[in-house]
Order: structure tokens, then C-alpha cells, then sequence
């Protein structure tokens, strides 16, 4: 075992893959020559050549549909978007075509490509490079969506990504790239569609993904010392497929349940969470299903106003202990 | 105008009620006053009446089906007038209670409300308020969830404040105003063959009355023995004189004893009374509810002002009563205000039994048969006699035991002399 940060974890599972499959290919603006722009792909051009590692233009709708018709002939691409805030040129591309060929042509074409970058505001980059964009995706029957918290899953993830024979879309975190946890030495992959519960607890769950996973943890831990509230997180790990058991079980436990996510609140996947945990664990609720989303408006450019715009660990506690009341 | 007909309050303690059948058929022209179908209450089937002029335009609730209270029956439209459209607001005919015929109960305005005691299902009569999860526990546990205080954000119930509440009830721990105790959920194991009867809506009124009077009310039982030997010959000898002369009444047994508990409480008004949180309600004349066994159940019909009615007239009104009781045609004024009750298994052939007071009255009476049995006279010889048990159950809050005694006692006196009675 040894402890990476998540920009190495990713960094080893593109590589591994690159080496494990001469149809992987990287794309992206600024991927090879300048080592990535937030160097995830440090080194790979190095160890893989310009075959295999590929700068593009500044384009997202031209490289992303080249990739997704590269990927119905057989290449398997990891495509790079700088920000997933620039995908919004891309989505005919990423819905319509990715999204829907399989099922158009019958079985008959695959498009086995994964789209990867971070996918997160907090980083006072203004509201046009701050989108979270995993509920828009999820809504989109075809495309699967997976938003990794640790280096662990980051790696694991990203691998079963690439193998996948369909599209899936990897929102990483530019907050979390720099931040290590214990990955192991030997080969594994993540399956998509099963969540982690990153911590047991008995009275209250908090259900998130991505960064908001990490600031529940924070979170359990100020509730547990100060408000002996004992609070269990569970980590979405792929927002689809979505692993409802784990979170109705865990909800069937604690029989009180909180959301936190960085989503905007308008039909986030924290909306479609509460669906779930309504329809099918009513009976177990002792208490309203509660959210904690980004406040409702553009991302906040004014530092101050950032800092409280997305979920914190305050928040997180203050929201927790009004649920447990 | 459009106006919708809903289902009227026509019994004090109706919360639905079932259309028996429709007296108007969608088209009629009704006018205000006109019978327009029959509704069976938890207590009779009554007739209701129009209270707008229209035409029966819609029919919503069929015969057979059930509505809530102030629920849509029909739709009543006026001469040529169009159906409103969905979602446009309609009028309510339902008459105010005001409305009603004014009750003569209502003359004794001292009486306490003589309608069902507070109802269980909820503390304020609104909705409770209880997670799913509370409300899936109570249900395990028997829990009354109106019993239990909520202790979560705006009172609401969770699931530790049912687990915190005595199993089966809730009641102990509220010291608050009296109210109907949750039974605990004791239910039968149900095998091939049984059969699972819906309560009505009487039986449900008879079990939760009778729970609260049986749980709230600290009852205790006295038990005459009556000489019915003179009483059953005056009683021979007045209906061989009413015999001869055309349409005259005959007298039942249950008549005389109707008097008798009448007039008897006229001489020891204390039994007359009711207990009232802080007070003691004496009521200023006595309204005797006599059970009638009908079908499906027991109702208590309500003979008034007993104390001055004579021997004949209370015959003819229990009469009357009891008819239209077993035809289900009482009004509800007919069944409200009773100051206490007489229950007679005399007819069934019961020796003696004891009787569950009906609230909020002090005391109801139990006449059994007249049995003629082996009596020791005033010479010490074994002669036939003719002998009558009457058992009497009090609230000893407002009775005590040597009240009742005397008030049994004047009542033996009654009885074994009759002729007192046409004093």
C-alpha cells in the first residue's frame, strides 16, 4: 500500500491502461506536450508517444466527436476536457451521438469512450468554468457518470471506465487533485454502479458524491466529537448506474438521511437521491429527507461569496444536527 | 348557481355516512324541503331533505356507498344553467348545524355535551403529526400516536417518543384532560373458516363509548331483589280493563319500571347527575335512554321529561320509540340527552347481570326477568313467589354507594306497591 495523491492515481490508471491496450489513446488540449493543464497526464507522451497521446484544438465539439467516431470503430479514447464546463459545445456530440447509438443502430455500434476532467466550482475560476454537470449527464438513459472522492476510487474508477463498451463520463476535482490517500500496489478496479459507505454510523446518513463526500467525513467527525451524533457516509462512487441498495440500507438503518452535494439544488442528483430513498424506504424515515446543495445561483466569483456557496463542513454540521432534532 | 349536496352531520357522533338509497333521480327537479334520499347514519337511517331549489344534475356517490362527512353526494344545478367547469369553484348546501330543528335536549342547558366522548383518533382534531417511521412503530407496538407529544421539529412524533410511551397506551402518562385510552392492539389469530366482519358504523360508536366508559368511569354494582307479585297483577288487571274498550294501550312490564326509575329519581335527584371535571352536572329533569336491542347492535332512544309524563304516556312514547329504533327512523335529536339509562333482559330471560354505564351519564339500570321462585312469607312458611333482580351500576364519582341504595330502595318501593305510581 501506498499513499498517492489523486492526480497520481489517475495518472497510473491511464497508464496501466495504456500499456494493458494499444487501442487506449489520450486526447485532449494540452495533454501531451504541456504534461495536461492540471498534469494528469504528466509523463505519458513520454512513455507512450505521440501515437497514443494527442494534443488537440482548442475545439471540444470537433476532438469529442472525433473521439466518440473513433471509439464506434474500435479505439478506446480517454478524452480530456480541460474543464467539464466546456462540454456544453460538445453535447450533441456527448448526448446525441455517444449517448444514443447503441440503442439507434440496434447493438450493432458501441462507443466505448470515457470523457475526464474536473467538474467543480470552489476554485474562483467564474461561473462559465464551474459547472457540475452530473445530473445533466445522468438524466441522458446511455451515458453513465462517475464522480470519484478518493485516489483509491479515482484509480479504480477511471480503469473500469475504460473498459466499459460504453460511454462513461469521469467528473474529477481539481480541489481533490492534490489530495493522497492509500492506494494498493497490485492491479484492482472499481465496478461501476456500487457505492462506499466511507464510514459506519447509526443515527443519521449522509449520502454525497465526488468533493462532497470528503466534507461529509470532515463533517461525521465534528458531529461525532461535539454532538456524539453518530453519523454514517455513504459515497455514490457512480451516479449512474446508481446503487440504490446501499443507500436504502443504509437509510433503513439510520432512519434519517441528508444529502450533500455540490449539484445545484433545481433537479440535482440529490433531487433524484430523495426520490429513491422516499418511494422505496418511507416507512424507515424519521424525519424529512434533507438536502445541502450549492447555493442556487452562477458560481460566485467573489472569493468570500464562493467559499459559502458550496457545501462546507459548517454547513454540512449545522444541516446534520437540524435533521437528528 | 351551482351547488354541490354533501353528506349532512345528521347524529352528533357521525363522521360518514351510507347512501341507502337515492329518493331523486339525476334530472328530477327538486325543490327545497323534498326528500332526496336516505342516508344511514352510525345510529338510523334518516331521509335527507333539500335545501336548495335545482335540478339534480350529477349523481357522485352511488346507493350502497359510503361518504365522509361534508363529502360530495351530487350536483344541483339551477333551471337551464350549464355545468360548471372542472376546477370552478361550487357551493356547499350543507345546512349549519344551527339549522337543525332545535333539540329539546337543548332545554336543559346545563347538561354536559351529551355527544361521544373525545374522539381518539386525534388530541386537536387536526392531523397528527408523526414520521412514517414513528407511525410504523406505533402500529407494532399498539401505541395511540394522538397520546404521545412530539418532541421533533414542530411537534412531530418520532420514533423515540413512541418508544417511550407505554405499550398498548399512552394514556398514563397524560395528566392532562380525560381522554379515551388506546386499547392495546389485541387481535385474534384468524384461521380457515373465520370470518373477518368491518365494523359498522354503530358497532364502532358502541366499542369506543364503551371502552371509555368502562376504562374511565370508576363503576360500582348494586343488586335488588323486587316482589313483582303485586305489580304483575295490577299490571293483569289494568290490561283487562284496557281489554274491553277499543285501541287502548296494554302495559308492559318495562313500563311500570320506566315510571318507577323515573319517579324514583325525582325523590333522590343525585343519581340524576353527571360528572364533569370540576363540577357535578344535577340534571333539573329526567331523560331516561331505554337500549334497544335492533339488528346490527343497541341504541339508546331517549324518553324526556319522564318525570312528568304519566304511566300511559310513557308506554306509548317507549313504544313508538322502540319501533322506529328497530326500523332505523329515529332523528338524532331522538337519541341526545338521556340523564340515565335502563337496559331490560328481562324479556331474554336473564337472572341478574350487570350493566356498562352509558357516558356521560352516573347510572344505568339492569331489569332481569321475573322469576317465580320459592319465598319465604311473613309467616315463615315456603310459598310460590314472583321475584325480580335489579342491578344498578354508579359512577361512584358522582353516586356513592349509600345514594344508590336509596334510590334502589325507593324504587323497590315503587314497584311493590305500583299503585304509588298513578299518584
Amino acid at each position: 500500500m501506498r499513499t498517492i495523491t489523486y492526480r497520481q492515481a489517475l495518472n497510473e490508471a491511464l497508464a496501466e491502461e495504456l500499456t494493458r491496450d494499444e487501442n487506449v489513446v489520450i486526447m485532449g488540449e494540452e495533454v501531451a506536450e504541456y504534461n495536461g493543464a492540471y498534469k494528469v497526464t504528466e509523463g505519458l507522451l513520454d512513455r507512450f508517444g505521440p501515437k497514443r497521446v494527442v494534443d488537440t484544438p482548442i475545439s471540444e465539439a470537433g476532438f469529442i466527436g472525433m473521439g466518440i467516431g473513433a471509439s464506434m470503430l474500435g479505439v478506446r479514447p480517454v478524452m480530456e476536457l480541460m474543464f467539464w464546463s466546456f462540454a456544453y459545445v460538445a453535447f450533441d456530440q456527448m448526448i446525441n451521438n455517444a449517448g444514443c447509438v447503441r440503442y439507434m443502430s440496434g447493438g450493432l455500434i458501441h462507443c466505448p469512450i470515457v470523457v475526464r476532467g474536473p467538474a467543480n466550482g470552489g476554485t474562483n475560476v467564474g461561473a462559465t468554468h464551474s459547472h457540475t454537470p452530473e445530473n445533466f449527464i445522468a438524466n441522458t438513459p446511455g451515458l453513465k457518470v462517475v464522480c470519484p472522492a478518493t485516489p483509491y476510487d479515482a484509480k479504480g474508477l477511471m480503469k473500469t471506465a475504460i473498459r466499459d463498451n460504453d460511454p462513461v463520463y469521469v467528473m474529477e476535482n481539481t480541489l481533490l487533485y492534490g489530495e493522497s490517500g492509500d492506494v494498493p500496489d497490485e492491479e484492482y478496479t472499481i465496478p461501476l454502479g456500487v457505492a462506499d459507505v466511507k464510514r459506519e454510523g447509526s443515527d443519521l446518513s449522509i449520502i454525497g458524491h465526488g468533493r462532497a463526500v470528503i466534507t461529509a467525513l470532515q463533517a461525521a467527525e465534528v458531529l461525532e466529537k461535539e454532538h456524539q451524533l453518530s453519523v454514517e457516509v455513504v459515497d455514490l462512487r457512480s451516479v449512474r448506474p446508481l446503487d440504490e441498495e446501499t443507500i436504502l440500507s443504509s437509510v433503513r438503518k439510520t432512519n434519517r438521511a441528508l444529502l450533500v452535494d455540490e449539484n445545484k439544488p433545481f433537479c440535482a442528483v440529490s433531487s433524484h437521491i430523495a426520490a429513491v430513498i422516499q418511494e422505496k424506504a418511507f416507512d424507515y424515515l424519521d424525519a424529512p429527507i434533507a438536502r445541502l446543495n450549492a447555493l442556487d445561483a452562477p458560481a460566485i466569483y467573489s472569493p468570500p461569496l464562493e467559499k459559502i456557496q458550496l457545501p462546507n463542513v459548517d454547513a454540512v454540521v449545522k444541516k446534520a444536527l437540524h435533521v437528528c432534532s | 348557481m351551482a351547488t354541490i349536496i354533501e353528506m349532512p352531520k345528521l347524529s352528533d357522533t357521525m363522521t360518514e355516512g351510507t347512501l341507502v338509497r337515492w329518493l331523486k333521480n339525476a334530472g328530477d327537479t327538486i325543490e327545497v324541503g323534498d326528500e332526496i334520499a336516505e342516508i344511514e347514519t352510525d345510529k338510523a337511517t334518516m331521509s335527507m331533505e333539500a335545501f336548495d331549489d335545482g335540478i339534480l344534475h350529477e349523481i357522485y356517490v352511488k346507493e350502497g356507498e359510503k361518504a365522509p362527512l361534508g363529502g360530495k353526494l351530487a350536483l344541483l344545478l339551477e333551471e337551464g344553467e350549464d355545468p360548471p367547469e372542472p376546477g370552478e369553484e361550487i357551493t356547499s348546501s350543507s345546512p349549519a348545524e344551527s339549522d337543525q330543528p332545535a333539540n329539546e335536549a337543548s332545554s336543559s342547558a346545563t347538561a354536559p355535551s351529551q355527544s361521544a366522548p373525545p374522539a381518539p383518533k386525534t388530541s386537536n382534531g387536526g392531523r397528527i403529526k408523526a414520521s412514517p417511521l414513528a407511525r410504523r412503530v406505533a402500529a407494532d407496538r399498539g401505541v395511540d400516536l394522538s397520546q404521545i407529544q412530539g418532541t421533533g421539529p414542530g411537534g412531530r412524533i418520532v420514533r423515540k417518543d413512541v418508544e417511550d410511551a407505554p405499550t398498548g397506551t399512552a394514556a398514563a402518562s397524560s395528566a392532562s384532560a380525560p381522554q379515551v385510552p388506546a386499547a392495546p392492539a389485541i387481535r385474534p389469530t384468524m384461521s380457515e373458516g373465520d370470518e373477518r366482519i368491518p365494523l359498522t358504523g354503530m358497532r364502532a360508536v358502541i366499542a369506543e363509548r364503551l371502552l371509555a366508559s368502562k376504562t374511565q368511569i370508576p363503576h360500582f354494582y348494586l343488586t335488588i331483589e323486587v316482589d313483582a307479585a303485586n305489580l304483575l297483577t295490577f299490571r293483569k288487571q289494568i290490561n283487562e280493563q284496557a281489554a274491553t274498550s277499543e285501541g287502548a294501550n296494554k302495559f308492559t312490564i318495562n313500563d311500570f319500571i320506566l315510571k318507577a326509575v323515573a319517579d324514583s329519581a325525582v325523590a333522590v335527584p343525585a343519581v340524576n347527575a353527571s360528572f364533569d371535571g370540576d363540577a357535578i352536572v344535577r340534571f333539573g329533569s329526567v331523560h331516561i335512554s331505554v337500549a334497544v336491542s335492533i339488528d346490527d347492535g343497541l341504541v339508546t332512544p331517549v324518553i324526556r321529561d319522564a318525570q312528568d309524563k304519566s304511566l300511559s304516556e310513557i308506554s306509548v312514547a317507549v313504544k313508538d320509540l322502540a319501533t322506529r329504533a328497530r326500523n332505523k327512523k329515529l332523528s338524532p335529536d331522538e337519541f341526545a340527552g338521556g340523564t340515565l339509562t335502563v337496559s331490560n333482559l328481562g324479556a331474554f330471560g336473564i337472572d341478574s347481570f350487570d350493566a356498562i354505564i352509558n357516558p356521560p351519564q352516573a347510572l344505568i339500570l339492569a331489569i332481569s326477568s321475573i322469576r317465580q321462585v320459592p319465598v319465604v312469607n311473613a309467616e315463615g312458611q315456603i310459598v310460590p313467589g314472583q321475584r325480580m333482580n335489579i342491578g344498578m351500576s354508579g359512577d361512584h364519582r358522582v353516586i356513592d354507594g349509600a345514594v344508590g341504595a336509596q334510590y334502589l330502595g325507593e324504587l323497590r318501593r315503587l314497584l311493590e306497591n305500583p299503585a304509588l305510581m298513578l299518584l
